[in-house]
Order: C-alpha cells, then structure tokens, then sequence
C-alpha cells in the first residue's frame, strides 16, 4: 500500500526517517484520492451533476481547501465534555487506521514489518479503533452521541466476527498468516493444473469475499450500515460535537481505513502487488507493486462507495440479524467446507 | 538485551501506574480506560519477549473484545461524567488481604518453580509453533475448554432467550 517508492527499499527498510513520512504518504494519499475520485466525484455523476469543479482543473485541488477550512475553525469542547477523553478519542481511531498501513506488502521487500503473523495482527488493531468511538460517544456529554457510539461499539462487535471468520478461510487455502505468504502462495498456485495466473483466491474463496466486503462496509460504517452516525435520527451521532481539527482526524481515520481494508482484501483475495506474467522474485515488484496494489486497491474501493451511495440504510435489528443469523453461519459453513477441501485435494 | 530491558522496564512502570489509577480513580469509564493501558502494556510485554502471537491475541481479546463489552455494558446502564462518590467499596480489609494472599501464592509459585533455572532463548514461539504445541502435546485440554467455553455459550442464550 505504500502508494510512492521511488526510493532503494533496503535503505528506507532501516531508517525511521524514511519510514515515517512514507507511512503518513501512504495514509494520507489513498484516504485523498477516494475522498475526490469517489465521494467528490462518482457519487456526483451518480446523481447526474458534476460535483466540485471551481477549486483546481476539475476541482481537484477541493479537498485541500477543504483541509484548510477545517484547520482554521475552532476546536470546540462542550462545556461538560470529559476533556481529556474527548481530545484523545481521534487519535485512538487513527493509530489504529496507522497501525493497520503497517503490515500491508506492496512488493516482496516493500513492507513495514513483515510479521508472521500478519492478518492476525490487522484484525486485532482493527478492533481497537472501537475503543475510541466509545471514547468519543461518552466524553461528548451528548445522548446523540452517546447512542451513536453505543450503536458503533455494538454493530463493530457483531461484524468483527464473520471479518476474521472470513479471513480465516484464506488463511487455511494459504496456508500462512503472513501477508507475503498469502500473496505468494495465489501467485504460485495453480487452477487445476494450470498455473498462467497463479490462482487468486477470488476463485475459490468468493464466499469469503462477499462475507469479508460485508463486514467491511459495517466495520467502517458507510451506508448501508451507518447507523452511528445515522443523520435523520442521531445528528452525526458520536461525531456531533467534534469540530475542526479533531473531525478531521475522524474524518480521515474513516476513509484511511477504506482504503485500508479495501487493501487488505487485495492482498487476501486478489494477489496483491502481485501480476501474472512476472516471476515473483523479481526486484521489478519493489518498483511497480505499489502501483498494482494501488490499482487493486482502488477498484476494491469503488465497489465500497458504490453500496455506500445506493443502498438506502438498515434498521438497527436488521443489521443485528445480518450478522449472527446470516454472515457468521456462512462463514462456518464456508470454513468447513475449506478445510474439508484442503485435506481432500 | 539491554535496549528490551529498559523497555521492559518503562513498561512496566507505566502498567502498575495505570494499574493503581484503575482503583482509585472517581470514575467507571475512566477505570475502563486505564485498564486498557494496563493491558495494552501486557500485549507490550509479550512483544518485547517476540511472543508476537501471543501479543496479538492479548490486543484481539483483551482491548478489542473484553475492555469493549465492559465499557458498552457500563455506557447502556449507567455512564455519569465526572466524578462519582459511591464507587469506593466500605470493606477495604477483606479485599486487601485476598488481593496480599493472591501476590504472594503468584510469587512464591513462580520464584519456586523456576529459581535458577535460565529459560532458552528460543522457546518464545510464532503462531505455528503455538498451534503445533496445542494440537500436539495440549489437544486434551484444548478441547475441554473448547467444551467448556461451548457450555457456557450455550448456557448464556438459554438465560437469554424469552420463553
């Protein structure tokens, strides 16, 4: 997911220096490019206008002044507010968002930390962004947001299982927990014997794939599941009071973690940074993986906006029901049959 | 070694603070929020001595699944801001000597146990060795706290369900 690497992996793979900026780059860019490409963009020609033109050729340039617009307004605490809990609450969100960046390969070198335990790794620290929506719906001295962050911690919880139940079938096809093995295990797979373009677990896990971009959409809260922050009946939800700089952090934790997720299911059931085509060792990937896996990422990405901007909300007990009756039955049913599967073929 | 045990050290300090602000602190939410310091430290811990999987699992369960039952159970019953008076328990003597007795049977069971005796390095395990070892030498107990854990849920929707 590091969307730039014009630089020698080996050097910057040492220095914190490096790392740092290109973890923030590597936040920052993908979160911009959806916001203007998806939420500025796709949804304005879904609604048959041309959405921001004025600011830069085709209003690229909006976002920024919209990040400069947020910069300059005040930061304002309710007056009851707990302050310390409400200051601290985005940064919970984000650190968790930035703690997801790291163990994501854009190339067989071009990786943070390459723990061995990976996956594992990013569903545990995704679940810790929960805390801080709680954070944020109690110290704002709100019952809007409260109920917000009540109705978050809640549809987090259910969706978080058949998240990682769903992962669980890639791993067990995988065979590993790591990322790199994930990516090299469907770039050196075969379809029945042939092996032209690795086997992408799309094909045989597509189950995991519906139940995982399921859960995803619950997990960062677009629509069809925004319950949190449903509008009509919550203001913003644990969002009300958080003005300026602090809803900018919210802001962009939410669509970092789009692209994010939409990353992780390009390693896990897309190849990743890898292409058919290319031997997998190949230094060449440390240049153009970035770039493929930002492609994959994208496309991933759009399919997210695209249920976000035309599926009308679900009710609170529904998307309860979703969860414990349908995804995570499924995603047993999925895992069973996986590994009866592994061990027959 | 020496770099993980400053580490270690900084850690730990920063867990007994928070560990002590747990229980003294006026407010639930907060002892909520101090606790998840406490373990976040823990998951820390077992980092620095590269049981990364178990780290992993002490974040997944602890901070993402037990910490956020506790605060959402707290916030849907009763979630004041700021201090609260009646959080302090009247009999402060039975629970300082359960909590004394527990310190010491820990200390002595685990200075008893291992003395001298250097652990090797190479025992810290990754998650293959860890699922080897309970799949192989542990399956037994394995499965009765899988058993155990599939009762209690069991038992937690009958006491659920509206007859």
């Amino acid at each position: 997911m590091i969307s730039v690497l014009a630089l020698d992996p080996a050097w910057w793979q040492q220095t914190f220096l490096i790392k740092v900026p290109i973890g923030l780059l590597a936040v920052l860019l993908p979160a911009g490019t959806i916001v203007y490409l998806y939420l500025f963009k796709a949804i304005s020609f879904m609604q048959s206008r041309l959405g921001p033109m004025e600011a830069g050729p085709y209003g690229s340039m909006q976002l920024l002044a919209e990040v400069g617009k947020w910069l300059q307004k005040e930061d304002i605490f309710p007056t009851k507010a707990d302050k310390f809990v409400f200051a601290a609450a985005p940064f919970v969100v984000l650190m968790s968002t930035f703690l997801l960046v790291v163990i994501i390969p854009a190339g067989p070198d071009a990786i943070f930390v390459d723990l061995d335990a990976g996956i594992y790794f990013a569903m545990a620290v995704s679940s810790v962004s929960v805390i801080g929506i709680l954070m944020a719906g109690w110290s704002s001295a709100n019952k809007y947001s409260l109920l917000g962050g009540i109705r978050a911690a809640g549809q987090l919880i259910a969706y978080e299982l058949p998240l990682i139940l769903a992962v669980v079938g890639v791993v067990i096809q995988a065979g590993t927990m790591n990322m790199q093995g994930i990516v090299l295990a469907q770039a050196e797979g075969e379809i029945l014997g042939w092996g032209g373009i690795g086997n992408p677990f799309i094909f045989t896990q597509f189950i995991g794939f519906f139940i995982f971009m399921v859960a995803v959409q619950a997990e960062l809260t677009q629509a069809p599941f925004d319950m949190p922050v449903a509008e009509s009946e919550l203001v913003t939800g644990y969002l009300t009071e958080y003005s300026g700089i602090r809803f900018l952090l919210f802001f962009i934790g939410e669509f970092a973690s789009a692209a994010v997720f939409s990353a992780i299911a390009a390693v896990l059931f897309f190849g990743g940074w890898y292409v058919p085509g290319i031997d997998p060792t190949n230094d060449i990937f440390n240049v153009i993986g970035p770039l493929i896996l930002a492609g994959k990422m994208m496309a991933i990405a759009f399919l997210i906006f695209w249920f976000r901007f035309t599926f009308p909300r679900f009710r609170e007990d529904q998307l309860q029901r979703l969860a414990w009756k349908f995804l995570i039955p499924l995603s047993l049913a999925n895992i069973t049959l996986t590994g009866l599967l592994k061990v027959v073929v | 070694m020496v770099a993980q045990n400053v580490f270690f050290g900084i850690i730990a300090f920063v867990m007994i603070c928070s560990a002590f602000k747990v229980v003294t602190t006026k407010n639930v939410i907060h002892a909520a929020l101090w606790l998840v310091v406490v373990l976040a430290g823990v998951a820390g811990q077992f980092l620095l001595l590269g049981a990364e999987f178990v780290g992993v699992t002490q974040i997944l369960v602890y901070i993402g699944a037990v910490v956020v039952l506790l605060l959402f159970g707290v916030m849907l019953t009763k979630a004041s801001l700021g201090e609260e008076a009646d959080l302090n328990m009247p009999n402060r003597v039975l629970p300082a000597v359960i909590a004394a007795l527990m310190f010491g049977v820990m200390t002595y069971a685990l200075i008893d146990t291992f003395r001298d005796t250097e652990l090797p390095r190479e025992s810290v395990t990754n998650a293959a060795m860890v699922s080897d070892s309970i799949f192989a030498d542990y399956i037994v107990p394995f499965e009765a706290v899988s058993v155990l854990l599939l009762a209690a849920l069991i038992g937690a929707v009958v006491v659920a369900r509206k007859e």
